[in-house]
């Protein structure tokens, strides 16, 4: 085939638009919560004294935190969709979630007796935790690998733990609202386990499927 | 911020191109890819040379750049500049072809293609890979694709010839076109 036969070729078919990276991302992640939240209620859903739980502090972190790690990474993931962006400038801000869970450690081990340390961090729910938080993320997973599919990341690899990130934090937002266990000792372990498994589980994901 | 498209420039004028072609203008969008193909060629030879594969088929690795470019063309953003996206997307496609052929690919992220005009010709030879691969297509795709791209037919000839509508003409070939960027992925014709 000669490459002016090929140029062609192209031109016939551009009338056929791919949806652009943004957009993908956009819908990805609007469905995702949908689908995470349906699948949420259906199964969990809050727990019973919600009304009072979101008047302490110690519940509302799950959510900032959670929420901050989903919304960062969603920002970094929109830089990686592009070919031309080796490192995104927002790369940063990936920092921001660990941060604020490193400071929420601090302050719980300032004000609790030591004692108290080992029963928070196990908690009532380590398993579960650990269970329902990838489960949530699954649907919001496959909906941002796909939205990462109309990208054109350098790393697939990478892209697909970045949309791990995302689809993790939204999981886990999801699950702190059902969860007893407030302690940020307990979330620093177990949320952190599930959101690594979500995100291990996107970067081999990704490093097949993202492939161009 | 990386600065914006000069006015005027070379690389304006194509960056204006793209966009009418993102805008549905498949004049211009042509006009962008006869206009990119020398500059690729020239990427590719010295790509190639400088791993020392030899460029004997650098023509395969145009077409196959040319493929990606048009596949992701939706990822470049149009207040950005030009250019670098086009670079990377060559730079990743030729990685990509090294890695294939067992090199270690040492290719420099910037200033790869030249927008200057160039006295390079067209060979008159046609690169073989592509035709390779088309044959690999599945039945309704294969068929469509070699009709469109080896035949010349146009996509509303080719519906009539098939009997299909021409907007499953239009999927099958998207479809056989992103098959066709698989295939190489999957080791090319080899």
């Amino acid at each position: 085939m000669k490459t002016d036969d090929l140029i062609a070729s192209l031109t016939a078919d551009a009338p056929v638009q791919q949806t652009p990276p943004r957009r993908a991302f956009l819908i990805a992640v609007i469905a995702g919560v949908l689908i995470a939240g349906g699948a949420f209620l259906m199964t969990l859903g809050p727990r019973h004294d919600f009304m009072q739980a979101i008047r302490t502090l110690r519940f509302d972190f799950k959510f900032v935190v959670t929420i901050v790690l989903a919304a960062s990474a969603l920002l970094v993931a929109r830089d990686m969709a592009r070919p031309e962006v080796h490192r995104s400038r927002m790369r940063m801000l990936l920092l921001a979630a660990p941060v604020l869970l490193v400071i929420a450690v601090a302050l719980e081990l300032y004000t609790v007796p030591q004692d108290q340390w080992m029963p928070r961090l196990i908690g009532q729910n380590m398993r579960f935790c650990t269970t329902m938080i990838p489960l949530f993320a699954l649907g919001p997973l496959a909906l941002l690998l796909w939205a990462f599919r109309s990208g054109a990341p350098e790393n697939p690899a990478r892209a697909g733990a970045v949309a791990g990130l995302i689809a993790g934090g939204i999981g886990a937002a999801f699950y702190a609202a059902h969860c007893f266990d407030d302690s940020p000792l307990f979330v620093a372990t177990w949320y952190t386990l599930a959101i690594g498994l979500v995100t291990g589980l996107g970067a081999f994901i990704g490093s097949r499927l993202l492939r161009w | 911020m990386p600065p914006a498209n000069k006015p005027d420039s070379p690389e304006a004028a194509w960056a204006e191109l793209m966009r009418a072609g993102l805008a549905g203008n498949a004049a211009a969008y042509r006009q962008l890819l006869e206009a990119i193909a020398p500059r690729l060629r020239k990427f590719a030879v010295n790509g190639l040379l400088r791993s020392g594969i030899g460029n004997a088929d650098a023509e395969d690795v145009v077409q196959e750049i040319l493929l990606a470019i048009h596949l992701k063309r939706q990822t470049w953003m149009q207040d950005q500049p030009f250019l670098p996206w086009l670079n990377a997307i060559a730079r990743h496609k030729l990685i990509d072809v090294m890695r294939r052929r067992g090199r270690r690919a040492e290719v420099p992220i910037e200033g790869l293609i030249e927008i200057l005009p160039d006295e390079t010709q067209a060979p008159e030879t046609s690169a073989s890979e592509l035709n390779k691969l088309v044959s690999r297509l599945d039945g309704k795709q294969q068929t469509v694709v070699s009709s469109i791209s080896l035949d010349g037919h146009s996509i509303k000839d080719t519906a009539a010839a098939l009997g299909m509508s021409e907007g499953a003409v239009r999927v099958a070939f998207h479809r056989g076109l992103k098959r066709l960027a698989e295939l190489y992925r999957e080791g090319g014709a080899a």
